[in-house]
């Protein structure tokens, strides 16, 4: 039997309108999806879709110049040259590259390289076809660019250094970015992530990075899903680097280093008024220019294998047993303790004998009668055992440490070392055993333990000849800046002292029977007072000390004495203090004493020690084609 | 001898035809349309050459497929269904077995003017044909099991065709498509509950079975569903679509960052921006507001066909006008999920707005049918 056509309708209605219901309610879904992703996530998926779009251009800032004493520069940045050709541009770029090879020279094989590059990448990535091209070739591909589509000359910049030996351990030298660099330095700058961006390795180029680098200009452009440009939005400005002024004083330094060039030597001419570091010379040399094209594995291994260590900088990162040097340190500890007045004589026999262990003093037969003046003076080992015994390791380091050595002097620049005042505490914790009575002894003539560099020694001669805690500066301006003098106010000693010990380092120069007689300054007003250090680098063998004292020359050279020499000048009116170090030298007197004498005199002979002025830094901001790299140098007209 | 011939005089004749045009469902498909050229024209950069200009002139002969056939009696679409079934699956093995092999899946038939994809032809052949075997078969043998084998035979033939192409997004529409037609022609719900359960039970045994010695599907597969279920877990990978579909979506905010203002899309990080993923581009650039707009509109579309259904007595009208309301459902909602990150990437366009002839074609062919079954409906 058959229903009515009413009752079809009626059910037909009823599923269209529960079909009609389940649709709804589906779109109600929908709708409910949309505000989610829509309303209430909108503003993670706007950074979302804001991250794929952007990307960052940065251009490079000019890393700031470095300028010596005089306003000479001794670290510029050089134009680099390169050619660029961007594939989709060259349309044909084998022809290009032929055409190209008319005007540079170009072999078959860069121009199979280049056709190579180009094509895994994609057409309008630019790809490097030359580099090193100098200014005539780049200004004749330049002129000739209507006839080179797709081909860009570029200049760029590089590091040079247009002094390498006399500031290689200075400014050191700058390098590419490597990972390790970037897991060493807490540096969240942009620029790092740049390939092959150089940033500095060494010496001051790595201490005064921040200023040097500058800051790069930030382009923020629109990005498709395959990364080519569409267009810039904005750009933030960059700041070029600061340029920086030493203290350092080219020639003195040149002549520094003339004067110890075929030795290991370190020479450090300091002024004792203002800390200014005028020389900071150490030998051999090494030239940094090589580090920044990227060393050949040869140049690099010859550096390493020489036993002189080129490398290092003998000035701040080698700690020597200052021997003698160390004497007026233990002069000034015994003198402010009590335990000694500038009368009292003690006798030297040659050697004293202490818990049944003999110390030798340097001759044989002994000074007889020794005062502290004649104790300086020739440098009698006897008298300062006897002192030191007296007034104490503790005293004795303390007053090292007012003396600038043993502690850290803040210079910019790489591997600085402490040295070493050594105490009971230091050698209970470091070697585990207890300080004896010898230690003092052999600290009480700069041997034992006891450890200084070079510029400590300077410090400590600047100290005693001006009484104040001078510091050292190595910069003496960071862009408009200048670099504060630190320490110019009176030590806690006595000046009288303070003179008496001066008084005994004239003489060790001065005086007839000085140790030091042989490099006196023989003009009024340009009296040099110092103190000479032979220090020694080996036990004397009981073997050695029956068959008599072996000569320093017949030693093998790492075995001999390191000759040590500390001086300022002049005596009444101290301007500048010296340190000498040749190491494994021989005698201080003989080796390293002249050599203080004559880099004293050049500095006290030169007539204009001040300040040269800078090129100003606005000119040179003013143009930033001319410095920033990455520009492209535009074609010129061509009417 | 049927009902609908004791009905023939009620149904409007010459002028008045035209005021029993469905004037509110037409003005409806012409707003869409119109989002869609928009949307078109921005996808594009401003270029109007590369999508909205064919895809308007497309639109055009659409309107005028349309009007030409809501003039035709219903009656006539009747009698043709079995004809334009056979039509249709013929065309199916055209393609699927002298498509170019080599090409890879050729899916469609260049007619010069248009590439005609047989399998969209099919989603309204196959309702035309089922709602012709509902309107014939007895009302009191709907339900029969042996009446019920004829209508899925001729579900799972064009279904197994598209298939092989293989296009399984397709093949679903089409059974969604013919599973209402029947569910409406008064099908027993308990088929429809223990198809339901058969399907959900399928599910959990793939799902259940990874990793067992009876594993069902390859691991390769199943990959897939977990890129589906996370796309972030394969971001440049299979997710990477399906990310930046959601990251087009959520960026538009409420409003929208204004027409052609839009970044996913202009700057290619959307794949398949003016075909499938259209509508993120839309919600990109109009937000949410824009999203709610095209759906309430899709959603009116569908409601107005329900409405005309329920009035009509003409059976066979009315289960065509349902058939074509719900595929035309299936369309947006499938292709929304997908986009939305709530379906896998299935490769459905969003119905009148995603650049593409033959859909649009089949659509606006559709909607004629629903426009002459309005106009003819006894009343």
């Amino acid at each position: 039997m058959r229903r009515s056509e009413k009752e079809k309708n009626k059910n037909i209605s009823r599923r269209a309108f529960i079909f009609l219901s389940a649709q709804v309610g589906f779109m109600g879904l929908l709708g409910y999806r949309m505000r989610q992703l829509g309303v209430e996530q909108s503003q993670q998926f706007r950074l979302l879709a804001e991250e794929n779009r952007i990307s960052m251009q940065l251009v490079p800032p000019a890393r700031g110049l470095i300028y010596d004493r005089k306003g000479k520069p001794v670290a510029i940045n050089e134009p680099l040259y390169r050619i660029q050709m961007i594939r989709e541009q060259a349309i044909e770029p084998e022809r290009i590259l032929r055409r190209l090879a008319e005007i540079i020279p170009l072999s078959d094989d860069q121009m199979n390289q280049v056709l190579k590059a180009a094509r895994e990448r994609r057409p309008w990535v630019p790809v490097t076809v030359t580099e090193n091209l100098n200014w005539a070739q780049v200004s004749a591909v330049a002129a000739n660019t209507p006839s080179l589509p797709g081909i860009t000359p570029i200049v760029g910049t590089y590091r040079k250094y247009p002094y390498p030996q006399e500031y290689c351990h200075i400014v050191g030298y700058v390098g590419p970015v490597s990972d390790y660099d970037l897991s060493k330095i807490e540096d969240d700058d942009p620029l790092l992530r740049i390939p092959r961006f150089q940033i500095g390795k060494n010496g001051v180029e790595t201490r005064a990075e921040h200023d040097l680098r500058g800051k790069a200009e930030i382009k923020r452009i629109e990005v498709n899903a395959v990364g080519r440009v569409m267009r810039q939005i904005d750009s933030k400005a960059g700041e070029p680097g600061k340029n920086l002024q030493l203290t350092v004083d080219t020639d003195l330094q040149r002549i520094a280093l003339e004067r110890i060039s075929d030795k290991s030597a370190g020479v450090v001419l300091m002024d004792v008024n203002n800390g200014d570091i005028l020389a900071l010379a150490s030998a051999p040399t090494f030239d940094p220019n090589k580090f920044v094209t990227g060393i050949s594995v040869a140049d690099w291994k010859a550096l390493n294998a020489n036993e002189y260590r080129p490398l290092a900088n003998k000035t701040v990162s080698g700690t020597y047993p200052p021997g003698s040097t160390y004497k007026m340190v233990v002069a000034l500890a015994a003198l402010e303790a009590g335990v000694i007045d500038a009368k009292e004589q003690i006798r030297c026999r040659g050697s004293i004998e202490v818990y049944g262990s003999k110390f030798h003093c340097w001759r044989r037969g002994g000074h007889g009668k020794v005062n502290l003046i004649r104790s300086l003076r020739e440098s009698c080992d006897v008298y300062f055992y006897e002192i030191a015994e007296r007034v104490g390791i503790e005293n004795i380091s303390a007053m090292a440490r007012k003396l600038g050595l043993g502690t850290r002097h803040a210079l910019p620049l790489t591997a600085i070392r402490e040295g070493l005042a050594p105490t009971k505490e230091w050698k209970r914790r470091v070697k585990g055993e207890d300080w004896v009575i010898g230690d003092t002894l052999n600290a009480g003539i700069g041997q034992g333990f006891t450890l200084a560099s070079p510029l400590q020694l300077a410090i400590m001669a600047a100290r005693i000849a001006t009484g104040t805690a001078i510091d050292p500066r190595l910069i003496n301006s960071v862009g408009e800046a200048g670099w504060p003098i630190k320490g110019n106010t009176p030590l806690d000693i006595n000046p009288e002292h303070l003179a008496l010990v001066r008084q005994g380092m004239f003489e060790v120069v001065n005086s007839s029977r000085g140790t030091a007689r042989g490099s006196k300054i023989p003009v009024k007003g340009m009296e040099m007072a110092g103190k000479t250090g032979t220090s020694q680098v080996r036990r004397i063998t009981k073997a050695e000390r029956a068959s008599g004292v072996v000569r320093n020359e017949d030693l093998p050279w790492k075995r001999r004495d390191h000759a040590l020499f500390v001086a300022f000048a002049p005596y009444d009116n101290p301007k500048y203090a010296v340190a000498v170090i040749v190491e494994h030298g021989g005698g201080g007197s003989k080796v390293a004493a002249p050599i203080a004498r004559d880099v004293m005199r050049a500095a006290l002979e030169s007539t204009d020690t001040g300040y040269g002025n800078l090129p100003s830094q606005k000119r040179r901001t003013g143009d930033p084609d001319e410095q920033s790299p990455q520009t492209p140098i535009k074609p010129r007209n061509r009417a | 001898m049927s009902f609908y011939d004791q009905q023939t005089q009620t149904i409007p004749t010459g002028f008045n035809k035209i005021l029993a045009y469905h004037w509110a469902l037409t003005l409806l498909i012409i707003s869409a349309s119109a989002i869609g050229f928009l949307m078109l024209f921005s996808v594009a950069d401003g270029d109007i050459n590369r999508w909205a200009q064919p895809q308007m002139i497309r639109f055009a002969l659409g309107m005028i497929v349309m009007t030409i056939m809501a003039f035709i009696p219903i009656s006539t679409y009747r009698s043709l269904s079995f004809l334009v079934y056979l039509i249709a699956l013929a065309l199916l093995v055209v393609v699927d077995f002298m498509g170019d092999a080599s090409k890879g899946a050729q899916r469609w038939i260049d007619l010069g003017f248009i590439r005609l994809q047989p399998s969209e032809l099919m989603k309204v052949a196959l309702v035309m044909v089922l709602a012709l075997y509902y309107s014939w078969l007895d009302r009191d043998r709907v339900s029969k099991p042996q009446w019920l084998l004829p209508p899925l035979i001729l579900t799972f033939i064009p279904m197994a065709l598209v298939l092989r192409q293989p296009d399984l997004g397709t093949a679903m529409l089409l059974f969604a498509g013919a599973a209402v037609v029947m569910f409406m022609a008064g099908v027993s719900w308990w088929y429809f509950a223990t198809g339901a359960s058969a399907a959900a039970g399928l599910v959990f045994a793939v799902l259940y079975s990874k990793g067992q010695s009876w594993q069902l599907l390859k691991d390769y597969q199943y990959k897939r569903i977990a890129t589906f279920l996370d796309p972030s877990n394969d971001p440049l990978g299979a997710g990477y679509h399906i990310t930046q579909s959601k990251i087009a979506l959520g960026s538009g905010g409420i409003s929208g960052r204004g027409f052609m203002q839009g970044t996913q899309g202009r700057l290619n990080f959307l794949p398949e921006k003016h075909t499938d993923f259209i509508f993120t581009t839309l919600a990109e650039e109009f937000g949410f507001a824009g999203g709610m707009t095209l759906l309430l509109i899709y959603g009116l579309i569908v409601m107005f066909c329900v409405v005309s259904a329920i009035s009509n007595n003409n059976r066979y009208g009315a289960l065509v006008t349902l058939g074509v309301s719900a595929t035309f459902f299936f369309y947006f909602a499938v292709n929304m999920s997908m986009v939305m990150g709530m379906a896998p990437v299935v490769g459905v366009p969003l119905p009148l707005v995603s650049y593409g002839g033959s859909a649009m074609l089949v659509l606006l062919a559709g909607f004629g049918l629903v426009q002459s079954a309005h106009i003819h409906r006894p009343r």
